[in-house]
């Protein structure tokens, strides 16, 4: 039996402290349709990958890697990485 | 003086740089996105407006990475000159050829219009044509041009004199009114509006031509 594949899914949210005009209007609509006592919306991005790799420590540096290159923008985001 | 023009799939100010660049007497050169070398001898070169792969994952984040960019920043690292304009600043931001990031817009909506600019420093090849503190217009088109920097690096950037052109009246949340800044050697350039589209009458103003003629005279004097 091979092993099975791994997937990975990325979180990328604005760091803390960044202004998120996205979250705000969606904080802003919600008050609008009657939905009182959101105090804050932060909008984020969720990236799912499907991995050939079936070490799941590697896999996890490997998708670390690609958030540092690409997925991310380090200066204005954070991200977590899930290993499933 | 010889520029190079990068053409991204997506870009849609490529030719207009050229013009703008052509206009000042350069001669222009286009490089694909996929080249991994500029021609020979190429002086400064432009990074267009647009919209590079869609704006996918980030406005200029997958251009950023595009083969042609180890070749832009190893120009840049020789002390090479670059302007990159609009979706080009986003690009070189993304590279790390500039410091910050340009977010969504404060109201949220595209903005395509003239706006007032000051020039905040003439010390640049491509300021050089004005005095300090002049009144410009140009257009801007973006959604996502509210430039935000750390405060360690805004204060880096006001106290190294780098803010090359701030907003009269700030369309998008830009802070500082950030317009344009320059890299640490004052030969890298970002900027939302678009200078190219400000050099001929037809296009309702020409204060653009001046950056291109800066450029120019600058490189002429080399």
């Amino acid at each position: 039996m091979t092993a099975p594949s791994l997937k990975a899914r990325v979180h990328v949210m604005l760091k803390d402290g960044v202004l998120d005009p996205q979250g705000e209007a969606v904080r802003h609509a919600l008050g609008t349709l009657g939905f009182g006592g959101v105090e804050a919306v932060r909008q984020g991005k969720v990236i799912e990958l499907d991995l050939a790799a079936t070490d799941r420590a590697a896999a996890e540096a490997e998708v670390r890697a690609m958030c540092e290159k690409l997925l991310a923008n380090t200066v204005i985001e954070k991200y977590t990485v899930e290993i499933a | 003086m010889k520029a190079a023009v990068i053409t991204f799939p997506g870009s849609n100010c490529d030719r207009d740089l050229a013009e703008g660049f052509a206009k000042a007497g350069a001669e222009v050169v286009r490089v694909w996105h996929k080249d991994t070398a500029l021609p020979a001898g190429v002086d400064v070169v432009g990074l267009p407006g647009g919209f590079s792969h869609g704006d996918y994952l980030r406005c200029g984040a997958i251009a950023a990475r595009a083969p042609v960019m180890a070749a832009v920043a190893a120009h840049a690292a020789r002390g090479g000159y670059a302007i990159g304009i609009c979706n080009g600043f986003q690009v070189l931001t993304e590279a790390g050829l500039l410091p910050g990031a340009l977010m969504r817009n404060a109201g949220l909506k595209f903005i395509c219009r003239n706006v007032g600019l000051r020039v905040a420093t003439a010390d640049s090849a491509f300021t050089a044509g004005w005095r300090q503190g002049a009144a410009v217009t140009m257009p801007v088109a973006h959604h996502d041009g509210n430039y935000q920097v750390d405060a360690d690096t805004l204060a880096r950037l006001q106290g190294e004199d780098r803010i090359a052109f701030t907003y009269a009246e700030n369309p998008n949340g830009a802070l500082a009114d950030i317009a344009g800044v320059l890299s640490a050697n004052r030969r890298v350039l970002g900027m939302m509006p678009h200078p190219e589209r400000a050099i001929e009458d037809v296009q309702g103003g020409t204060d653009g031509s001046v950056l291109f003629r800066s450029l120019s005279a600058v490189m002429a004097a080399a």
